[in-house]
């Protein structure tokens, strides 16, 4: 550390070395102070996520549907399926769109200004809230159609993977070492194939772990679902049909006055909490490791 | 078989970088041909024009003719096809990490759709016994990764992978420079191998490889061709005196 | 300029070419010959990827036309007073949309005030002072904060945050603050300041990422050249990298209070949802994203529906202009490397 390298002799000029020393020890202190403030409450809040959960969590959760306010004994289980089948139809929208802009940033774009503008306006649109993406879905499908449908659902959770999918797929792809793709250029092998299996398939890891991060980002979206999904008491997997989803479950138990159904809504968060951290602890192993099998 | 290079009028440019000067040059078949000079000289940049890599780079420009077989490269024909006839080996190995040994190898065939099982295997092994690796991995073909392998394999490696296409011409760019001692002494046995079969250019460093596998070599300096000429006539008796200066390690 | 001499000097040690002709080679040659240049698939592949890279610009034109096409009739009816009026009469078709406005602006900023010095600290403790092996897990935890969801985070403050604060802190707040007039009235817990509490918690991890990523762009001799010359630890914190980063800090909190401008569920859940302007924070309020959340599916009528996507649009807008500022002030520290914010 400098300041105990170059300690000074003790002296009456030296006292403003003392002074911003004790200053710079403070705000030290401060720092880690704020970190402790925020870590412990973190923590707190998963414990209690966790104790609320497991002591709801039980067998009949995972295989029942909602029974009427009072009675006891149902579940989430058209909530988890629901769940499944929109963001199965989110992933078949949100995925390939975003890998293909993806390998259009990385591969074909690089810096120019298409590429950038691109770029930009893909992080400008992560941030657009996710209830005004609703909206613009309901008034896209909902309205036409005069119903509202896991279609909705699906396409609106769609669009809003495809922004993070596309700027870790471009992360990825950019990492493969350009010596790679001149071995395949050099070979004669045409440029779309060198992209999609060589380059493509060296960044497969990477690229597979930012989806998943993009999935789990709406598996746990809730304010998009409130106007298209719309939510169902009944078991349902129909597109064209109002289907339940996790998250929607989750809201309207929390804010019910039952507290049967409040259990439910602590179980449900405690699924959709290990399913996001599995994937984070996921994504983080991976890109860890180093996703380049073997490329120096 | 190895086919003769003409090569005219060459000049290449990156961006508004001219570095390469009215290349004049006759490489002749089933010879190896070395090209010698400093660091920067253009004879990399000159390799990679031969079989139009040079245009990868977005701001990169070629102007001449450059006649594979009479067919000029240019003019005449696309990238791909140039470089499925002419293969290239690189400086550092670059074998494909998620393939195995076998696959690198197929590579350039499966890549470009080809099927039969049969054939492929028998390319595989050929290749591999060209590169003189046959013997060391001939039993972890398909379990081994090609990024598995040390320095000097994954040169041989490569060399296999571009033997397998059956290219007229082959192109190393300074294939030993990443390697130990005993690597590049079966590298270079091996080009003296392929000669029969192959047209070989080869970039070096270094002049005693030149003069080891090389019949003729040519000096580059500053984006020219100095001097082309018999190789023991570079080494013993060179007509420029810039070679000379080069040759008896003046500058480089 | 040396020409370069005749070439083939017969003396040269090549054996004769070998007439001994595999078969298979050729085969390899034949079909590699017929393959064709590609240039069609080629061709194909690259304007798929580009389709693929102009759907979202596509998204980004169909939300707006969305927004823009759908609420037509308010924008007529009320033009810009719209957003500077206090009515929400759905049965008169009087709408009116500060008091959402009032409710945004105050819990996000209340949110910043609170998050931002945290932000700050746990940033400047990660990147500066932290031992390297803790910092891994504490990263992670600060990405886990991050990936909780919105509902998740409502739920808990349903049950534990709207205890606390009503039971424990609003009373103190009141006792001692409360001649301000920002902490008066009756405590019910679901209030403007459970949802700046909660809001503050949520955008914590953003501001906090952000940051160090700026922090650690700045490259280590800045650090070491202030260090060279005798200063503190925070000294060279202050002058070395927040200095020089300052822009980019500025760019994550503004990025924060983008998130934090367009949080739903959570806000929704703990603010009470009284469409009222009232200046302690002790009492419930109501945002634009909240009163989406709210009356969305129930809104019968075209100008009740036409007045809700009008407060839509006001947030798709004030949204991307404050994230496209947001961003350009991190790009302009990053240079442009990907941020990588959840």
């Amino acid at each position: 550390m400098a300041s105990q390298s170059l300690r000074p002799p003790l002296r009456a000029s030296n006292v403003n070395v003392f002074s911003r020393r004790i200053k710079s020890n403070i705000v030290s202190g401060l720092a880690l102070l704020a970190t402790i403030i925020v870590i412990a409450p973190l923590i707190a809040i998963l414990f209690y996520l966790l104790k609320q959960g497991i002591t709801s969590l039980n067998w009949n959760f995972f295989t029942k549907i909602p029974v009427p306010a009072g009675e006891s004994g149902g579940g989430m289980e058209n909530a988890i399926v629901g769940s499944g089948v929109v963001l199965a139809l989110a992933s078949l929208i949100g995925i390939p769109l975003g890998i293909g802009a993806g390998i259009y940033l990385a591969e074909y774009a690089g810096s120019t200004r298409m590429g950038n503008l691109v770029r930009f306006t893909a992080d400008v649109l992560n941030g657009v809230p996710s209830i005004v993406m609703g909206i613009a879905i309901y008034a896209l499908i909902v309205l036409p159609q005069k119903h509202f449908s896991a279609l909705a659902g699906g396409v609106v959770l769609g669009i809003m993977m495809v922004p993070t999918v596309t700027r870790t797929t471009e992360e990825m792809l950019r990492m493969v070492p350009h010596a790679i793709r001149e071995a395949a250029l050099g070979l004669g092998v045409p440029a779309w194939r060198s992209v999609l299996t060589i380059t493509v398939r060296t960044a497969s890891a990477g690229i597979v772990t930012g989806c998943m991060l993009a999935f789990a980002r709406v598996a746990g979206e809730t304010a998009p679902l409130l106007f298209t999904a719309f939510g169902n008491a009944f078991q349902s997997t129909s597109l064209d049909e109002p289907i339940a989803a996790l998250p929607l479950q989750i809201f309207v138990y929390a804010v019910s006055p039952y507290d049967e159904w409040h259990r439910l809504a602590w179980a449900g968060a405690l699924v959709l909490i290990v399913l996001i951290m599995a994937s984070v602890a996921l994504v983080r192993y991976v890109t860890s490791r180093g996703m380049l099998k073997g490329a120096s | 078989m190895g086919v003769g290079i003409k090569i005219s009028d060459l000049n290449a440019w990156y961006g508004t970088n001219h570095s390469l000067h009215e290349i004049q040059l006759d490489i002749p078949a089933n010879h190896a041909t070395a090209l010698i000079g400093p660091s920067g000289c253009g004879k990399s940049t000159f390799l990679r024009c031969l079989n139009r890599m040079h245009e990868t780079n977005p701001i990169a420009r070629v102007t001449g003719k450059v006649l594979i077989n009479e067919v000029d490269i240019y003019a005449e024909s696309s990238p791909v096809e140039i470089r499925r006839r002419v293969g290239m080996v690189f400086q550092r190995p670059n074998p494909f990490p998620t393939m195995s040994i076998y696959d690198n190898v197929a590579s350039g065939l499966k890549l470009n759709g080809f099927r039969s099982r049969r054939v492929l295997d028998e390319v595989v092994e050929r290749s591999l016994r060209q590169s003189a690796l046959w013997e060391e991995v001939k039993d972890d073909l398909k379990k081994k990764s090609g990024a598995s392998l040390s320095g000097g394999q994954q040169q041989r490696l490569c060399i296999a992978r571009a033997l397998a296409v059956d290219p007229e011409v082959m192109l190393m760019d300074e294939p030993a420079s990443a390697l130990d001692p005993i690597s590049t002494a079966k590298i270079e046995d091996l080009i003296f191998e392929l000669k029969s079969q192959y047209t070989i250019v080869i970039v070096t460093h270094n002049m005693q490889q030149a003069a080891r596998v090389a019949e003729n070599t040519g000096f580059f300096l500053m984006g020219k061709l100095v001097e082309f000429d018999s190789t023991h006539k570079i080494f013993t008796n060179p007509r420029d005196k810039r070679t000379e200066d080069y040759i008896t390690g003046r500058f480089g | 300029m040396t020409q370069p001499a005749k070439i083939f000097v017969s003396e040269s040690s090549t054996p004769p070419p070998d007439a001994k002709q595999p078969v298979k080679p050729s085969v390899v040659r034949t079909f590699l010959r017929g393959r064709g240049n590609s240039a069609i698939a080629d061709g194909t592949f690259k304007a798929l990827v580009f389709l693929c890279a102009l759907s979202i610009f596509g998204i980004v034109i169909l939300i707006a036309w969305e927004l823009i096409s759908r609420s037509h009739l308010t924008l007529a009816k009320f033009g810009l007073g719209f957003f500077f009026r206090s009515a929400w009469d759905p049965v008169n078709n009087d709408f009116g949309a500060f008091p959402f406005i009032y409710g945004t602006l105050v819990s996000s900023f209340l949110a910043l005030l609170i998050s931002v010095p945290f932000a700050l600290g746990v940033a400047i403790f990660l990147t500066e002072m932290c031992p390297k092996w803790l910092r891994a897990p504490l990263s992670f935890l600060t990405e886990l904060l991050a990936a909780i969801p919105s509902v998740v985070y409502g739920l808990w403050a349903i049950f534990v945050l709207i205890p606390l604060l009503r039971d424990y802190v609003n009373p103190k707040l009141m006792f001692t603050l409360g001649w301000t007039g920002f902490f008066t009235g009756p405590n019910a817990g679901y209030s403007m300041l459970a949802a700046g509490v909660v809001l503050a918690i949520m955008i914590l991890p953003i501001i906090s990422s952000l940051t160090r990523e700026v922090m650690t762009s700045v490259p280590m001799v800045q650090r070491e050249g202030v260090l060279a010359l005798g200063a503190t630890r925070w000294e060279m914190i202050r002058i070395g990298v927040l200095r020089n980063a300052r822009i980019g800090i500025v760019g994550a909190i503004i990025l924060g209070l983008g998130r934090a401008l367009g949080e739903t569920m959570a806000v929704t859940m703990v603010i009470g949802n009284r469409p009222e302007i009232v200046k302690s924070f002790l009492a419930p309020g109501y945002t634009m994203a909240s009163v989406l959340a709210n009356e969305f599916s129930e809104a019968t009528g075209d100008m009740y529906l036409s007045a809700l996507i009008e407060i839509g649009l006001a947030l798709f807008l004030v949204t991307i202009v404050v994230n496209a500022c947001a961003r350009m002030l991190v790009w302009a520290v990053t240079r442009g490397a990907p941020a990588r914010v959840a």
